[in-house]
Parts: structure tokens; sequence; C-alpha cells
């Protein structure tokens, strides 16, 4: 180019500008071509995580169907026993159904009072000295791999049970309860922190004014307030607890008895998780239609959380 | 260390073990096909190819596994496929034909005629209980009792007031069934946990006084305590000369009459041989001899 502007005897300013606009153009044209080739990056990573669930979604479906229709609707969900290598096996899991149910239940029932009380405690009273020491504590909660909940109720929960009621066994309904109980307490915390965190301060300033002491006015407005944001943390935690089940596995005991505090129990998840390893046929199908059965809980749960959010969004 | 210098030495190490590997291939071949001369048969290794289908007991997945994966990386065009279809299964698909070998953890019945057994490994499943647990001997019959539920208290065998806590294996496991098949308890035992691997049973043995439980005799430790079953204790050498009960041999059942194919023959041949003794020891089971 340079050789055809000095040929044509162009003035040197007007190559320079020429020079200047085309570079210009290319810096533009690059840009644009990266701008679009991010652009599908994007997409295509976000299509992953999309992909990721119809997949499983898809998958999970067509492998736990084939059980369900050979067994029978009822029979599988509302059959007492589980015998799955019998030699006329049998594939009821009420029992797991009703374990998770109950399981789940008992670990919201005392999860949740320590956890909104804890959240309350690091919003509104805490002092700074001491929230600098919860705070971390709880999120170091969060981070703790289940295997190790699993192995300290193993070693140490169980045998203290065992001694406390006199039970044969400490791997009992009870253990998998409270190991649970404290695996859901930091999304408990944490999510209704926040809630209550996002409280408008007129509204306690209002409560204050009109004479409410500090108690009365977290209890009797900061908490209504964020009711929804802290409905959505127990509902977090029920959905980490029923999909719990590493620790579950290693405190319950596994075995496929019906729900009771001081029995041997055995959830959803830990039927799966337990027997995979040497299933195979129709036991194989089976655990792939209770993997089914725990996906939809999920789904349910989730939904729930989604509307709820929806709701809190709207209002 | 230079980078060049690493790789040399690394391409030196390979050389010098895939060197070792060569030698022990033929070697092992030796005494496998038991008269031809090391390099023929090493030859023979590097040419034979087809298909070994095995199918049967899933109790020896493991020695199994074991085997047939290091029996293809001395013939490696010859491929070794199993399928855990469960003893009787496997007894059949060698009556039928449909497997080349049927694979068989427990002795051939009289009804079962026409198959030729071939033990290749012994299952040996201890019975453990808590250390501080005063009992040391249980009678097979005893410990029918104690799994089934008809004894519910260790006074009943001699040892201290408390209840009996059976501590086992999870449905589908190997040990679980030859404990259940050897001691008659089958989809009879009252458990109280369900374990899923032969340390999680030896760690919740070791942690509970009133619990009782079985292992492969391989992972048996000293957390816990091996009770002497009627009086004989387990080890390889009782399980070898047959004193011990709680056994079961791991066999291979074929056609009598049929002839083998070349590959079959093979595997069949590297299999019961002494050589393999370490990998069955490895995968949890006893050697025959």
């Amino acid at each position: 180019m340079e050789r055809i502007a000095a040929r044509t005897g162009l003035p040197r300013a007007q190559s320079k500008a020429q020079r200047a606009e085309r570079t210009a153009h290319r810096t533009r044209q690059i840009a644009r071509v990266i701008e679009r080739v991010m652009n599908a990056v994007f997409v295509l990573c976000g299509l992953v995580s999309i992909a990721a669930v119809a997949l499983i979604t898809g998958y999970i479906i067509w492998a736990g169907l084939p059980a369900i229709r050979e067994i029978g609707l009822t029979e599988f969900l509302f059959g007492r026993v589980w015998a799955s290598t019998a030699a006329e096996p049998k594939f009821g899991i009420l029992p797991f159904i009703l374990t998770s149910v109950w399981g789940t239940l008992g670990a919201v029932v005392i999860g949740v009072p320590i956890g909104l009380l804890t959240a309350v405690f690091l919003a509104r009273v805490a002092p700074k000295g001491l929230h600098r020491l919860v705070a971390p504590a709880v999120d170091l909660l969060s981070g703790i791999p289940s295997v190790v909940y699993g192995l300290i109720g193993m070693m140490v929960l169980s045998p203290t049970l065992m001694r406390l009621f006199s039970l044969k066994s400490g791997s009992c309904m009870l253990a998998a309860v409270l190991v649970l109980a404290i695996m859901i307490l930091p999304t408990i915390i944490s999510v209704s922190e926040t809630a209550l965190r996002a409280v408008p301060p007129e509204y306690e300033e209002a409560s204050l004014a009109l004479g409410a002491t500090k108690m009365e006015t977290v209890f009797k407005v900061t908490i209504p307030a964020a009711r929804s944001g802290i409905a959505a943390g127990i509902v977090l935690g029920v959905g980490r607890a029923i999909g719990e089940a590493m620790a579950v596995m290693m405190v319950a005991g596994n075995v496929a008895n019906m729900p009771g505090l001081f029995k041997s129990v055995r959830f959803l998840t830990t039927a799966v998780a337990s027997e995979m390893s040497y299933a195979g046929g129709l036991q194989r199908q089976a655990l792939f239609s209770i993997a089914l059965v725990l996906y939809i809980f999920i789904m349910a749960i989730n939904l729930v959380l989604n509307t709820m959010l929806k709701k809190e969004a709207d209002a | 260390m230079n980078p060049k210098k690493l790789t040399s030495l690394f391409l030196a190490g390979v050389l010098t073990l895939s060197l070792a590997a060569c030698g022990g291939a033929s070697s092992n071949n030796d005494s496998a096909a038991s008269a031809n001369d090391g390099a023929a048969d090493a030859a023979q290794a590097e040419s034979m190819s087809g298909k070994v289908t095995l199918g049967g007991s899933t109790s020896v997945e493991k020695v199994i596994g074991a085997l047939s994966e290091s029996f293809m990386q001395e013939y490696p065009d010859v491929d070794v496929t199993y399928d855990p279809t469960g003893s009787g299964a496997g007894i059949t698909g060698a009556q039928e034909g449909t497997l080349d070998i049927g694979l068989s953890s427990r002795a051939l019945k009289d009804d079962e005629t026409g198959l030729t057994a071939t033990t290749f490994a012994l299952d040996g499943i201890a019975i453990v209980v808590n250390p501080e647990n005063a009992v040391s001997d249980l009678s097979l019959e005893q410990i029918k009792g104690l799994a089934d539920g008809t004894i519910t208290n260790w006074s009943e065998v001699g040892g201290a007031d408390a209840p009996v806590v059976l501590i086992g294996r999870e449905a589908g496991s190997g040990t679980r069934d030859g404990f259940e098949s050897i001691v008659g308890v089958k989809d009879a035992c009252e458990y109280e946990s369900e374990l899923t691997s032969t340390g999680a049973v030896i760690a919740a043995v070791a942690s509970n006084p009133n619990a009782f439980g079985y292992a492969s005799l391989s992972a048996v430790d000293e957390t816990v305590k091996p009770v002497t079953v009627e009086g004989v204790a387990a080890s390889e050498a009782t399980v070898q000369d047959g004193s011990y009960k709680i056994q079961r041999p791991f066999v291979f059942v074929t056609k009598e009459g049929a002839a083998l194919s070349e590959a079959a023959q093979a595997f069949m041949d590297y299999a019961t041989n002494a050589q393999v003794n370490e990998l069955i020891q490895g995968a949890g089971a006893v050697p025959v001899a």
C-alpha cells in the first residue's frame, strides 16, 4: 500500500490518515469478532447447565420407569418390605420414603429454631467482636465435607447416644436427624440473616418509637417482615437434608425398617447408594426408580422455593 | 536436574520396566502351559486372540476382576468378559454352552451332572466381635441363632448380659451372600446395621461392645476379635485344610467332555496356576494351596 501511495505521489499525510483509519477499522472488526465469539462462548456455557439438567432428567426418567412398570407403582411406593436380593425379591420403598420425610422433618424441627435464633443474633444482637467470631464459624460449618460429619457422627455421636439412651446400637434415626440438623444450620442461618438484614430500618424504628423493646421489635416486626426469606432458607435446608447421602449412610444403620427414632433406618439416598455397587438386573433398575422418586421430591421442593422467591420479589 | 536428563532417565526407567515385564510374562507362561519353551510361549501369548465369556457368581467379582485384568495384560488380544448373574446362572450357562466357563461360589450339587468343577480359590469369612466381648468360641449353630435373631443376648452363648447387635454388609455383597449361605440364614438375618464396606463393618464392630459381624479373612485387623468357630481359628491354613467351617469354594464350572476354546483354556490354566496366588490374596480370597 505504502509503495502504491508513494508511486502515485499522494501526499504523505493523507496516506497516514488512511492508515490510521484502516487500523481503527481493523481494530473494530477484531473487536466485533471477539464480541461475537465470546457471545457464543457464553451461550455455550449457559447451554451446558441446561443440557446437564435435561440430560439428567431424561436419563433418570428413562432409567427409573422400567422397574416401576415391572413392580407396579402402588407395590413400589407403598410396599413395606424391601428385600432386593431375596429368593423372592420384594421392592417396597415406603420405609425409605417415610424415613426420608420424618428424618428431614426432625432435622428441621431441631435445626430451624437454632438457625433462626442464630440468624437473629448475627443480624441484630451480636456485638461486632462476637459477630466476627460466629459468622466465619457458620461459614466453615457449611464447608465441612459431609463425610467428615458422618465420620464424627459414627465415632462420637453414635456411641454417645448408645450410652445416653442405653441402646443396643447407636446407629439409628436419631443420630441421622442430629447430623442433618447440624448440616442444614449454615444454609438456614445465612439465608435468614440476609433476609433479616434486608428489612427496612424504618419498620424497626417505628416499632421502637412506639415503645416496644428491642426483642419485641425483632420478634414482632423484623421476623414477620423477613418471613418469606426465612422460609426460603428453610426450604433450601430441607433440600439439603433430603438429598444428603454420605453422612446419613454412616450413622443411620441402613436397615430397611419402618422409621422409628431409635431404629436402624434407611433413607431414599442411602437406599440408592448402599446397594448400587453390586446390584444387577431388576434390583439395579429399582435403585434407579428410587432415584427417580428422590428426584421428584427435590424438584417439588425447588418448585416451592421458586414460587416463594417469586412471591417475595413481587411483594 | 535439567529436563533432558529427566526425560532420558524416565525413558531408561520405562525400558527397564518393560523388559522386566517381558521377562515376567514369559516365565509366567512357562509354568502355565507346562511344557513349551519360553520363547515359543511368549509368541503364542502375543498371537492368541479370541473371547472368553465368564459368568455366574457375583461373589467372585473381585477375584475374577483381578485375574482377568492381569491375564489380558499378558494376552492383549484376548478379551475376557464377566457377567455377574449368580452361581445358579453360571452353572446353567456352562451346561448350555452360553458361557465358556461358569463361575460358582458353591460346590456342585449332586443333581448338577455332566459338569467339571475346578476350584480356583477359597473364600474364608471371619466372625468378629468387639475385643471387650468375653465370647471367644462359637459353634455354627450358635452363629446361626445370633444372626437370625433367635439368640438375642450374649449371655446365652457364654458372654456378658448384653444385647446382640449384628452388623453386616449390604444386599448384593459377596461376603454377605457367603456368610448367609454358609451359616444357613439366607434372607433371615436380623441386621442392626448394613454397611457398604468391610472396613466400615470392622470399624462399627470395634466401636460397639455388643456387636458381631463378618468380614473377609484378609480384612480382619487388631481392632476387632475374630472368634474361633467350633474351636478352629480362622486363618489361611485352616481354610485351606478345610477345618475352618465358614468357607466356600470359588469354582470354575465347565462342561464335561466339551473342549474349551484355546483362549478359555489359557485363562483357566492361568487362573489355576500357583503364580496368581498373590492376586487372589489381594482380592480378599484364599488361594487353593
